[in-house]
């Protein structure tokens, strides 16, 4: 295991050290022919050295286009606003020029799936030597040898199998491939895509294991993108869960897990499975169209406990007594009743209500 | 290292029995198809000048007499020993037309090939590189135009536009200068260069530029398309965005992960290319009255000399299996995973 890691002086000396990436108000809409679709509107998190936040939320939510956006990876078409500050850097608006030295070195992104992610014509071994030519030129051949096997062997890898082509190595070997290829050049700050969805029970364990170590061994930040809430109770310090390309609660894991706020948290919550299961719970209905997006807080067409003010307007993010932050009206309102004038009358009526008689009156 | 060079011997062995059969079905079917005409090659060559006896000994001697099955063994048997047979009309045999004649098909499919890279390549990089660009729509219309253009017309074409100028619009090669030059290869710039004759290797070449311009445009149609939709395939691959995310400079990602894939593909397309090459040959060489197999054949045909015909189309369709069998090997060599 090499020793050296990512300078982390701010962590030893303070209890919250200086975050590697601030993200604020990032947006990052798709141009469509339809207009927009707004995949990202209007985020704001941060992560420190060491830490790791699990993104969690349902398919097309927005949460792989939010870890492409931080680093810029967005395909052309694609609308990039906002703050994402990495180690005082604005990365958006970069130089396409800059944000490529950065990538690698400093920002690394860890994909879904394994299978066609390595150059199928290329060796394992050609593929370090182009990562580790392109960022450290000082390094010999050698040296770079060296540094490969390293991480390789980290992974489990054996040097032996250096000189293969990508098709001679499973899923699993490759998605540690991957990573390796991904550390080797001992980036500040990873995304990592849902790493192990493509992958067995066995070896997400071992990958889960692997990202572990890494903030530990090298006091990187992670931001681990998953649907699986299992993987976020067992390996993120904090979570944030996305609805819409919003984040609608984030907090510390183990508190919003005992305690979630968000209703689209709860029911999320309630439709994991475990052993206990007897019928499965689903949010009924499904995720909003993201180019009209519902309008007030986007989660009220589903949501059990919406109020009819819930569908006109946006809730304000409130920050609880536990530190985690919020954006739902229950939460705002117990917060700061002064808020309700601004629900309007007969705003706090329950929306299902609502509902039902625009339905019968319909019929 | 060693193991994949193993891997290699072994794909190669399998590919070669793989051939046997595949030789022995096109054989056949030359064969056959020689049979289903109506009438014998014999009678179809010389009835009408002949008489009853002298047509059954002609017969007799070119083994036409037998049971067809003895006919379809005899054939087999002379092919493998690489005797074609010999023409019934002038007593040629066929292995030496293709000596004589194939050097100028060979130097007129090789410079067609060259015209069909030269062009086609580049051209099929870019537009896919810059796909919908007035660059790529402009390319796209280009390779349709002469991919849809008959042979015979480009050729004609190209003969009116350029007669009277200093390219030359038909022959191998200017009848003066030709006369010091001795066939040793049988392909003429070639023989040129040995016999030091740099004027007549000038004149080689100018005389090749216009068949082969005809000739690969033919294909260079085939090879933009290809090239630029593998090119917008592979540029969209997962292993191009994982190499951006690598931060692999952008000018390596195009040229080393998303052209060195797409080019995979383009090896077999060229393989079977080249034998629409030797067909387009055929009207190319008769077009611009080029001395090759292609112009050898139609003269045959004209006289129906099927045993001729016969000789010749077994060759030809030999050099189809054989290139087909190349392209593998070098795809071999090229993708690693072509191996397994």
């Amino acid at each position: 295991m090499a020793t050296t890691s990512a300078p982390s002086t701010a962590a030893a000396a303070t209890g919250a050290p200086e975050p590697v990436l601030a993200v604020q108000d990032l947006r990052v809409w798709y141009g469509t022919e339809r207009g927009p679709v707004r995949a990202v509107d209007g985020v704001t998190f941060e992560v420190r050295p060491g830490e790791t936040l699990g993104l969690v939320g349902e398919s097309g939510c927005g949460k792989s286009t939010l870890g492409r956006g931080v680093l810029g990876l967005t395909p052309a078409g694609t609308a990039l606003d906002g703050v994402v500050d990495f180690k005082g850097t604005n990365l958006v608006g970069l130089s396409p020029k800059h944000l490529q030295k950065l990538r690698g070195p400093e920002l690394g992104l860890i994909f879904q799936e394994p299978m066609t992610r390595l150059n199928p014509l290329m060796k394992i071994s050609e593929h370090f030597e182009e990562a580790l030519r392109t960022h450290e030129k000082g390094l010999s051949r050698q040296q770079r040898r060296e540094r490969a096997l390293d991480a390789l062997r980290g992974m489990g890898i054996p040097p032996s199998r250096y000189h293969a082509y990508p098709h001679e190595f499973s899923g699993g070997m490759r998605q540690r491939i991957m990573i390796a290829l991904a550390l080797v050049l001992r980036p500040a700050f990873v995304v990592a895509d849902e790493p192990t969805t493509a992958l067995d029970v066995l070896v997400e364990a071992q990958i889960i294991k692997i990202l572990a170590d890494l903030r530990k061994n090298f006091d990187t930040a992670l931001v681990l993108i998953t649907h699986n809430l299992g993987i976020v109770a067992e390996a993120c310090d904090r979570v944030a869960v996305m609805y819409a390309g919003h984040i609608v609660e984030q907090g510390d894991a183990r508190e919003v897990f005992a305690n979630p706020q968000h209703p689209y948290t709860r029911e999320l919550l309630r439709s994991t499975i475990s052993l206990s299961t007897t019928g499965l719970h689903y949010i009924p209905g499904s995720p909003p169209d993201l180019v009209r997006p519902p309008t007030g807080c986007r989660f009220h067409p589903r949501c059990p406990v919406a109020m009819r003010g819930c569908a006109e307007h946006e809730p304000p993010e409130v920050v609880l007594g536990s530190g985690v932050r919020t954006a739902c009206w229950h939460q705002a309102l117990e917060a700061d009743p002064s808020l309700g004038e601004e629900l309007g009358q007969g705003g706090r009526d329950a929306l299902a209500a609502v509902k039902e008689i625009s339905v019968a009156d319909e019929a | 290292m060693s193991k994949q060079s193993g891997g290699l011997g072994r794909y190669v062995a399998q590919r070669l029995l793989l051939a046997v059969p595949m030789v022995l079905i096109l054989l056949t079917l030359v064969f056959l198809l020689m049979r289903v005409a109506p009438g014998d090659p014999v009678s179809a060559a010389a009835g009408g000048k002949l008489g009853p006896e002298q047509l059954a000994e002609k017969r007799r001697i070119a083994g036409l007499d037998k049971p067809l099955f003895e006919q379809y063994l005899d054939y087999l048997g002379d092919v493998v020993t690489l005797d074609f047979g010999t023409t019934f009309v002038d007593h040629r045999k066929v292995s030496d037309i293709i000596i004589e004649n194939g050097g100028a098909t060979l130097s007129l499919t090789l410079g067609a090939l060259f015209v069909a890279v030269l062009i086609g390549l580049p051209i099929g990089l870019f537009s896919g590189r810059y796909r919908d660009s007035a660059f790529d729509v402009t390319a796209r219309i280009f390779g349709i135009t002469t991919y849809a253009a008959p042979v015979f017309f480009t050729g004609l074409l190209a003969q009116l536009a350029f007669s009277g100028t200093w390219l030359p619009t038909s022959d191998q090669a200017d009848p003066l200068t030709s006369l010091n030059i001795e066939s040793v290869t049988h392909i003429y710039v070639l023989d040129c260069l040995i016999a030091g004759d740099w004027n007549a290797v000038e004149d080689g070449l100018k005389h090749l530029i216009l068949p082969s311009i005809t000739l690969g445009l033919l294909i260079v149609g085939v090879f933009i398309r290809m090239i630029r939709i593998n090119v917008i395939q592979s540029l969209h691959g997962d292993y191009i965005e994982a190499a951006r995310a690598r931060g692999v400079r952008e000018r390596r990602v195009v040229t080393q992960h998303a052209f060195r894939n797409a080019l995979v593909p383009v090896i077999t397309v060229l393989g079977l290319q080249v034998a629409l090459l030797l067909g387009g040959a055929v009207l190319t060489e008769k077009t611009f009255n080029w001395p090759g197999v292609g112009s050898t054949l139609i003269t045959y045909i004209n006289q129906r000399d099927y045993i001729a015909v016969q000789g010749i189309v077994t060759v030809f369709a030999l050099v189809v299996v054989l290139i087909s069998m190349l392209i593998d090997f070098v795809n071999a060599l090229i993708d690693p995973r072509v191996r397994y």
